[in-house]
């Protein structure tokens, strides 16, 4: 599978394929998209540049075991529910704060962090089976 | 008279040793062995509060305060105080305090001395919540943390197999007759719709009046039988003695192991009284006190003996509180506070010899007398005490207890022979245990004895001073301490007079002069006593410690045989036994209850929705008649990507959009799994196994269809997407309904699923792993004790 035009191809599709997800992630509130979707993509481009290029290029690119970010990610989700708590309502109630930059309105809100914990959770769930089956040697 | 609520003091009694256990590492790390110094302040304050409820509930008062925890099931963090939980209350913080100091001294310089105090702490303040516990809910979890924390100390140096063992024991043992208590106080309050303790206390006949009463009955003495070494149970108690000293005389003979006889003391007005009651406890206990005092006579470590004595004295407590009688209960009560002081003190004692001369063998022990002065006379206070000699509080409770049995009709006679049988040898092992190590001449001990540091000695004189110092003040300890507790127990104010001296030659007396004659003949025998308990004890040749470890051994070989039959290894058993049960499971009920979907009308669809029908219909094919594996994976694909347009014409993009890249990513995994696991290219099954597989799988599918069709069929019932529909906006700010729900709605069920996720991938990533390894046969574990690697899975 590692043809000159795939090899070549790879990265800059899979960096798209990155960036299409985080889009999808961020939109997801109101249009079709949302944190598993963009996880489940960004988790193919992963597993795309890992065949092109080997899993060790892989690795290099994302610093953080796969599953480091998966963990990291259930932490965010799981804190995100946290701040009502402090305004003494239920675990998980949602909280929105609107921030104004630059001229464009940005509603920063309780369940885009925990989206974006779903997001990471199943990029790195995913693309660590992935690389891990794609590893040829293991150590 | 109903109780008086209180300030939430005493609930951050009951909180404070809690709070110690987290800062006591602190402290032991800065101060080492004198943080015991300041550590020591915590239950002495909970004493001093504690005292503060003597007076008023000597005048038939009760207290109650309470925190709700989880209100909407009735669970509150609440608390009872009266006579009996005032006395424990007690006894825990006092006797605590002290051996808080002793744990200083016994383990100065041990690298986890703080990890120590805090289990110690820890303990403390579960049985405080055990005995004041009004909720029965919170009461059970109390109990329950005193077995575990009671495990962390038995296991406190667990580098050593043998204390491994024990606390696992004493887990096992206590913990299982915690399960019987929780099934007992739920019968309790499904029963009577009652909760509080205090509350079913007000109304004495409640349980007995209900059908449930046999029941409970036992599962709440499988609880206490358990806790309080009752025989059969009573193994756990001496293996408990491979804990640090202080453990020993806190928590195995002066607390813990009387929060049975606590919880049977408490119930006495609910459940006591039967004939059911009157019957299984004296028996129970009697053969307990037997068993306990003979096994202890043949010991000759100091600790064995001592924890032996424990068991018996435990029996003695049940088979008095038994009798139901009121003047055995005072007896039980004063012995109760008798042996907690005295038994603490002598095991401090046994620590304080093995710490300062090497050894608690008593046969390698004698002269110590001159070597550690203050000590031997603890010893000895204490274990006059236990002796039942004049002027001792164990003196009056002997006393008070012979006169309880005695007049007791139904079963007097039997009960005070067993009595007087036991106090003699509990009186041969008092002597023992105070002459033997410090009389005679001196023996070369393994260490140069010395007099321990104040730590050391401060526990067990002070212990043993109050036992005499609450014998002189008889009458007042009668009436602020013993009163009080045997008006809980009769569930009436009762008032009681104590004499240190009888007032006249009665039966007890007599009763006594007999135990102690018996006891000083016996004494004189004792290493003939001793062998020949040893002889029969090999004769008979087993007993409930092996039987536990046979029992171990028979539940972890039943539960090897059942993995074995369950966990085959092979993943095409795994995957027909679980699409088998989920055939049968949305298969049969549609069959046994007639509740069949009717067939649906043929639908009026348009040619591009046939096309797509007709898409998936040809993956299908293609994967029945693909050669290869790849290919019927790649087909199975075709499928997928049908569905997912089909999602996207009923106007679902997100799931047609989840979908599609669910099949695309199933796809390379499976392939990359196919490349990566080296499996045959093509399926091997052929004829009757395919046949096989083909009829479950078509199984499958037709009740999947059936159970979808009969879901369709039902009236759509709109109010939850009504709700979603209607919300999502105005509450949750998305116009997108489904990711609304996923993070919004029911972002805690995504929390869980994101869980699982995380889990499944360490799974799949553990599973590649060990796949690279040679196999190996899981074998078969030989004990409990000695997991084999092959358990633990060893990846690198």
């Amino acid at each position: 599978m590692r043809t000159i035009i795939f090899r070549t191809i790879a990265p800059y599709l899979s960096a798209l394929m990155v960036l299409f997800s985080i889009f999808v992630l961020l939109r997801g509130h109101n249009e079709p998209g949302g944190g598993f979707i963009g996880g489940l993509i960004a988790a193919s481009a992963l597993a795309i540049f890992g065949i092109a290029c080997g899993v060790a290029s892989v690795r290099r690119a994302i610093v953080f075991h796969p599953m480091g970010v998966s963990g990291f990610g259930l932490f965010l989700s799981a804190l995100a529910g946290l701040p009502s708590i402090f305004k003494a309502q239920a675990f998980m109630t949602s909280q929105w704060l609107d921030v104004h930059l630059f001229g464009v309105e940005i509603a920063l809100s309780t369940p885009l962090f925990f989206d974006i914990g779903v997001y990471l959770v199943v990029v790195g769930a995913i693309g660590s089976i992935a690389l891990a089956l794609e590893e040829r040697e293991v150590d | 008279m109903t109780p008086a609520l209180i300030d939430d003091t005493t609930l951050y009694a009951v909180l404070a040793p809690f709070a110690a256990a987290v800062v006591a590492p602190f402290l032991t790390r800065w101060f080492k062995h004198n943080a015991a110094w300041l550590l020591a302040i915590v239950p002495a304050l909970i004493f001093l509060h504690f005292t503060g409820f003597v007076e008023p509930v000597s005048k038939g008062e009760s207290f109650v305060a309470a925190k709700a925890w989880a209100p909407s099931y009735g669970v509150n963090f609440s608390v009872y105080v009266d006579g009996l939980s005032t006395l424990f209350a007690l006894l825990i913080s006092g006797i605590g305090t002290f051996i808080i100091l002793y744990a200083g001294g016994y383990l100065k310089g041990h690298p986890q001395q703080g990890r120590f105090f805090s289990f110690l702490f820890m303990f403390m303040g579960s049985m405080l919540g055990l005995v004041l516990g009004n909720n029965l809910i919170s009461l059970f979890i109390f109990w329950e943390l005193t077995s575990i924390t009671s495990f962390l100390l038995i296991g406190f140096d667990h580098l050593r197999a043998a204390s491994r063992r024990a606390a696992l024991q004493a887990l096992v043992v206590t913990g299982g007759g915690g399960l019987a208590l929780l099934a007992g106080f739920i019968l309790i309050i499904s029963a009577t719709g009652e909760i509080e303790m205090s509350v079913l206390l007000s109304s004495p006949d409640i349980i007995k009046d209900t059908a449930l009463y046999v029941p409970i009955f036992f599962l709440v003495l499988g609880g206490a039988f358990t806790k309080s070494a009752q025989f059969p149970f009573h193994f756990w108690l001496p293996n408990a003695m491979e804990a640090p000293t202080p453990v020993s005389a806190y928590l195995h003979s002066a607390t813990m192991v009387k929060a049975g006889v606590y919880l049977l003391m408490r119930m006495h007005p609910l459940l006591g009284g039967t004939e059911l009651w009157t019957t299984v406890l004296p028996l129970f206990g009697g053969v307990t006190l037997l068993v306990g005092t003979i096994l202890a006579v043949r010991q000759t470590d100091l600790k064995l003996m001592l924890a032996y004595t424990t068991v018996a004295s435990l029996g003695l407590l049940v088979m008095l509180t038994g009798t139901s009688q009121e003047k055995a209960l005072e007896g039980a009560v004063l012995y109760l506070l008798a042996h907690s002081l005295f038994k603490g003190a002598l095991f401090m004692v046994a620590g304080t010899i093995d710490h300062e001369a090497g050894t608690r063998d008593i046969t390698k022990l004698g002269g110590l007398r001159s070597a550690m002065p203050i000590t031997f006379v603890a010893a000895c206070l204490a274990a006059l005490s236990m002796a039942g000699l004049p002027p001792f509080i164990g003196f009056i409770a002997k006393e008070v207890l012979y006169y309880g049995t005695w007049g007791w009709l139904e079963l007097g006679l039997p009960i005070t022979v067993t009595a007087v049988v036991g106090n003699a040898l509990m009186l041969v092992i008092a002597a023992a245990v105070a002459i033997k190590p410090f009389l005679g001449p001196k023996v070369e001990t393994p260490k140069h004895a010395h007099e321990g540091p104040v730590l050391l000695f401060a526990g067990p004189v002070f212990l043993s001073v109050t036992g005499l110092g609450l014998a002189l003040i008889a009458h007042t300890t009668g009436e602020l301490l013993i009163g009080p507790t045997l008006s809980s127990l009769v569930g009436q104010t009762t008032e009681i007079e104590l004499h240190l001296w009888p007032t006249s030659i009665n039966a007890p007396l007599l009763l006594s002069l007999v135990t102690i004659g018996l006891g000083i003949v016996l004494f004189t025998q004792i290493d003939r006593l001793r062998g020949l308990i040893g002889s029969i004890l090999t004769a008979i040749g087993w007993g409930p410690d092996k039987g536990f470890d046979q029992f171990v051994a028979g539940i972890v070989g039943l539960s090897w045989r059942i993995t074995r039959l369950l966990q085959s290894g092979k993943m095409q058993t795994y995957m027909i036994l679980t699409f088998i049960f989920t055939g049968v499971a949305v298969l049969v009920p549609g069959f046994l209850t007639g509740s069949l979907p009717a067939m649906p009308k043929m639908p009026d669809y348009r040619f591009y929705e046939w096309g797509i029908l007709l898409i998936a219909f040809f993956g299908l094919i293609a994967v029945l008649v693909a050669n290869t594996r790849l290919t019927a994976i790649v087909s199975l694909g075709i499928q997928g990507f049908a569905v997912a347009l089909i999602f996207m014409m009923f106007g679902a993009p997100d799931l047609s959009f989840t979908q599609f890249m669910v099949e695309t990513l199933s796809v390379v995994i499976l392939a990359l799994v196919m490349t990566r696991l080296n499996l045959s290219p093509s399926d091997h099954r052929h004829g009757l196994a395919a046949i096989g597989t083909g009829i479950v799988a078509i199984g499958v599918g037709l009740g999947l269809t059936l159970t979808l069709l009969a879901i369709t069929q039902q009236p759509f019932d709109s109010r939850l997407s009504d709700f979603f529909a209607q919300f999502s906006r105005s509450i949750a700010h998305g116009r997108n309904i489904v990711n609304v729900i996923i993070v919004d709605f029911r972002g805690f069920d995504t929390l869980g699923e994101i869980a699982v996720v995380v889990l499944a991938g360490l799974c799949v990533l553990a599973l590649i792993r060990v796949r690279t390894k040679p196999e190996k046969p899981i074998e078969k574990p030989e004990t409990v004790s000695q997991p084999t690697s092959a358990q633990t899975g060893e990846v690198r």
